[in-house]
């Protein structure tokens, strides 16, 4: 899982492209747990950092991130490039955060 | 009557520590620019030609909520329209926020350059109606340049 290139460039500096293996992606839908909402519900009045959501969406684009580096992996890969995210609100209180990218082999 | 002074309480919270909030931001945030300043920030793919090869995906994030105070005063300036300055501060703490934890993160592997920079913004909201918070995500590439 270490030894895969993840960048958001279109090459990889110093090397190759040899093949395009097509589009990876990975994705994840989180809610928070209602103790969080009333938390950041008090957090509201004074306003600033809600950092228990900060945690939770950094958490979840990790995941994502990993799922589209185990797809890759599995089509053989050894970098993702142009890797973009993105984020949806799915319903009130849950969020799909996505991430997608290409698949290559570098030399 | 109860819920009148319910309201003015939030109120009054909200525009004190609201504003002590922000202005303690805004401190840490010129800060940490400051520190950071040797990351450079570009939103361009172009990498130049003395590159040490490697690259690596870097990136900050924050979830910020307006005050009481400011969704109120949003909500009655939205009446006549025109220049929501509560809602700008607040992105603008956030995107600054978001940058510097990105430059953070570059530093720690090192670097000294974040290409193909990218800002993402999406709404948290717990109520349609109700202003929960924003999150703000930049990403890029660090790279690090030869000296």
């Amino acid at each position: 899982m270490t030894d895969i290139i993840v960048t958001n460039l279109e090459t990889v500096p110093g090397r190759t492209i040899i093949r395009h293996l097509g589009i990876v992606q990975g994705n994840t839908v989180r809610a928070k747990h209602v103790g969080r909402d009333i938390m950041a519900g008090l957090k509201n009045i004074v306003g600033g950092e809600l950092r228990g959501y900060t945690e939770l969406l950094t958490d979840a684009r990790e995941e994502a991130t990993q799922r589209m580096m185990g797809e890759a992996i599995e089509k053989g890969a050894n970098a993702v490039l142009n890797v973009r995210f993105s984020t949806s609100s799915i319903t009130a209180g849950a969020s799909e955060l996505y991430a997608y990218g290409t698949a290559v082999v570098v030399e | 009557m109860g819920s009148l002074v319910t309201f003015i309480i939030l109120l009054m919270i909200g525009l004190i520590f609201g504003g002590i909030n922000e202005r303690n931001h805004f401190k840490r945030l010129r800060a940490d620019e400051e520190a950071f300043s040797h990351i450079k920030v570009f939103n361009i793919k172009t990498l130049p030609d003395n590159l040490e090869v490697g690259g690596a995906l870097v990136s900050g994030n924050v979830v910020v909520a307006v005050d009481y105070f400011k969704v109120i005063a949003g909500f009655l300036k939205m009446i006549f329209g025109g220049q929501l300055r509560s809602f700008e501060s607040l992105l603008e703490r956030a995107r600054r926020e978001a940058i510097v934890r990105m430059q953070r993160q570059a530093d720690a592997l090192g670097a000294d350059a974040i290409y193909n920079t990218r800002l993402e913004f999406s709404a948290i909201g717990q109520q349609p109606q109700k202003i929960g918070g924003a999150e703000l995500l930049a990403y890029g590439t660090a790279v690090k340049i030869k000296s």
